[in-house]
């Protein structure tokens, strides 16, 4: 018997993967997490993060350019503050020229006014990643973006993630004509073409509706399109599962169904499904995006990382103020991460990798 | 044990010829079986047509005694031990029967009471331990579980009683085992550790399937040796379905020899092995490997299993009989009585009835 943990064990193992592969993911992982961590929690104290209301227009600064931050040196820390940036003042209202004026400082400080960083004036206008064709600025409309963006994905899945389990959990345990109907409507599904399927369903949202119910109604289209292939993997790892002698064995102990399938089904395959919802999230996060960049989804004045991006999509504007880019660098990078995470998840709930932990 | 049968009985919902099996029943008479199992027939539904796995079988179990249910694959034996539960398939249908248990005859049952003898009543454990623990539990939650099942115990009182199980089943050092996952236990430990759920509601009969087949044959004799040791202890009954003689010799007090899907000999198991009555049981017998005995090659049946779907007409066996006439192939052979407490299925039986033994098998009950 090999002890868990103990001394034996380490000898024994012969086919451990290469420690350097595993530590290489565990930090992958550990940074996507971190990150992650870091982007929710940005959205949720959205107010305090941003500097400005998302839609604050700042009328004499059109298209602004990011402001760069500078770093006090130490011994001013105390006196006038760490961070400060140059003001710029707009020369050329046609081309949307600015100019940096050197010889004057805005200075910043945490916590000032109720913000996480912000001029200790309330006056001064602070845009640290540039300004959209209205003036508004981009950094605080990203904080609230990351709203909708991320919250897109933590609802959908948890919408898609409950309908397929459950549909596939009751296909795969009922068998018979209940799992045929229920694969043929996920076939259905899964052959209508998604993307059109979706344009033609945002097309049809009543306008008046409001931001939120907006918002909600793109998920619940999403996770309805998307439910069906989850509930497919799933249909098959529960047909497989019920044959399994443990379960026929916690039928002979007396167990009910409902029991049978929330104690010994569910879990076996939640598995699977921890790692393909964590693997979903960018899929949605993405669908938004793109929903959005169509004008489709997330509508002006409200915001979200794809609405913002939709600016964009004009090669003029791309060139002349590539800062328009940043929510596309933030889809990136939540997206990467949520798919680092994933795999490492999936690695670690491989139930045969206990012992080593 | 059989308060709770007497009050199932009360409630009253059967016709009257089995209101007086159940009055029979509860006063307890000294021969009164436990299982009684009578013309079982299963039959499966396949793309070829209907399959009678179990075709009529019948047998009963006493108290505290074990019956040994020996066939080869396919010959129905796990059928009929999944049977007695309605644990099959939908595929399978129990086309007659009935299994009577403490006066109840579970074919009739409604699922909820059924739940209530499964594990209960009757325990199972199966042939592969290995998977038939559930792997992403400990043993100990496993435990807890079918405790609680069936009786009202708080979670901490049914952790306690899971090392007691443990221990009772001798795992050493129950205390730090309960926390086990089964991957972390070899096959033998694992299948104590079924016998201990298995037997963690008490009871009154244990259907081993197989249960030392997945087994090294060192662990399989303490495995056998355990089983003997807690059905003695807790005084239990045993049905144990096994396709090794050996397994059988030792443990069983009765014996059924199962032929595609008939019992073709029934017999106390000192008279199965002194004498065998049915031509197949002496041909198993022939091939058991023998230890003082100088033999080159084993002796093995020639011919196969006939398919269940394809029946030869008369005896089933008569393809592969080495007695075989005429009159097998024109008639079934039923299952009759040649002595006291032995039946067989041939027209031929190597055991000449003997004299005064009732010429019918309900003649015989």
């Amino acid at each position: 018997m090999i002890e868990p943990g103990g001394g034996v064990a380490g000898e024994l193992v012969v086919a451990e993967p290469g420690p350097g592969r595993r530590s290489r993911w565990r930090w992958r992982a550990g940074i996507s997490g971190a990150v992650l961590a870091f982007l929710y929690l940005t959205a949720a104290a959205a107010p305090w993060v941003a500097l400005y209301p998302p839609n604050r227009q700042h009328r004499d600064a059109p298209n602004a350019p990011p402001m760069r931050l500078h770093v006090n040196p130490p011994a001013r820390w105390a006196s006038e503050s760490v961070l400060y940036v140059h003001p710029q003042r707009l020369v050329d209202s046609l081309r949307r020229r600015y100019e940096v004026d050197r010889s004057a400082r805005i200075p910043l400080r945490f916590g000032a006014r109720g913000h996480l960083l912000a001029p200790v004036d309330p006056d001064a206008r602070v845009l640290l990643v540039g300004s959209d064709a209205l003036g508004r600025d981009l950094y605080s409309r990203l904080v609230y973006g990351a709203r909708v963006s991320l919250a897109v994905g933590l609802v959908g899945v948890a919408i898609s993630t409950v309908v397929g389990m459950t549909v596939g959990v009751v296909a795969g345990y009922s068998g018979g004509w209940t799992d045929n109907l229920l694969m043929r409507v996920c076939e259905i599904m899964m052959a209508l073409p998604a993307f059109y399927f979706l344009l033609a369903l945002s097309a049809v949202i009543p306008p008046g509706l409001s931001p939120a119910e907006t918002f909600l109604l793109i998920v619940a289209l999403m996770s309805f399109i998307r439910w069906a292939g989850f509930a497919r993997v799933v249909r098959g790892i529960v047909a497989g599962i019920r044959e399994l002698e443990y379960v026929q064995a916690a039928r002979a102990l007396g167990a009910s169904t409902p029991r049978i399938l929330l104690r010994h089904v569910v879990p076996a395959a939640s598995g699977y499904a921890i790692v393909a919802s964590t693997l979903a999230i960018p899929g949605f996060i993405l669908g938004e995006s793109a929903l959005s960049l169509l004008g489709l989804g997330i509508q002006e004045p409200s915001t979200s990382w794809g609405s913002l991006l939709s600016d964009a999509q004009n090669l003029t504007n791309l060139d002349r103020y590539p800062w328009i880019l940043a929510p596309g660098v933030l889809i990136a990078v939540t997206t990467m991460a949520f798919n680092f995470l994933g795999d490492q998840i999936r690695d670690r709930l491989d139930p045969r990798a206990t012992a080593e932990r | 044990m059989s308060g709770a049968a007497g009050t199932a009985f009360d409630a009253g919902t059967r016709g009257a010829a089995a209101s007086e099996r159940a009055d029979e029943r509860s006063a307890g008479a000294a021969g009164d079986p436990l299982l009684d199992v009578r013309d079982l027939a299963v039959a499966f539904e396949t793309p070829r047509g209907t399959v009678r796995a179990v075709d009529g079988v019948s047998f009963a179990i006493a108290r505290g005694a074990t019956l040994g249910l020996v066939g080869e694959s396919g010959s129905g034996k796990s059928v009929t031990s999944l049977a007695i539960l309605r644990l099959l398939d939908e595929s399978a249908r129990i086309l007659r029967g009935e299994v009577w248990l403490e006066g109840r005859n579970l074919l009739e049952l409604p699922e909820s009471e059924l739940r209530e003898v499964r594990g209960g009543r009757i325990a199972m454990i199966f042939q592969e331990p290995s998977t038939s623990l559930d792997p992403v539990f400990t043993v100990g939650s496993q435990i807890v579980e079918a405790i609680r099942l069936h009786r009202p115990v708080g979670r901490r009182a049914a952790w306690a009683e899971a090392v007691e199980a443990l221990r009772m089943v001798e795992i050493p050092d129950p205390e730090r085992r309960v926390r086990s996952y089964p991957h972390e236990l070899s096959g033998g430990m694992k299948q104590r550790v079924m016998i201990a759920i298995a037997l963690s509601c008490r009871p009154a009969l244990l259907i081993a399937d197989e249960p030392t087949t997945a087994l090294d044959v060192t662990i399989q004799a303490q495995v056998l040796a355990l089983l003997r040791d807690l059905k003695q202890r807790l005084g239990m009954s045993m049905m144990l379905i096994t396709h090794d003689l050996g397994v059988v010799a030792n443990e069983a007090d009765e014996v059924a020899i199962l032929y595609a899907g008939r019992i073709v000999e029934r017999a106390p198991v000192r008279e199965l092995f002194r004498a065998p009555a049915h031509p197949y049981t002496a041909a198993l017998l022939q091939s058991l490997p023998r230890l003082r005995e100088r033999r080159s090659r084993l002796v093995a049946i020639p011919g196969v299993v006939p398919d269940p779907a394809r029946l030869p007409s008369g005896c089933r066996f008569r393809d592969r009989c080495p007695i075989a006439r005429e009159r097998c192939a024109a008639e079934d052979p039923v299952l009759r009585p040649i002595a006291a407490d032995r039946l067989v299925a041939c027209h031929f039986p190597a055991v000449e009835p003997a004299p005064g033994a009732p010429a019918r098998l309900e003649d015989a009950r």
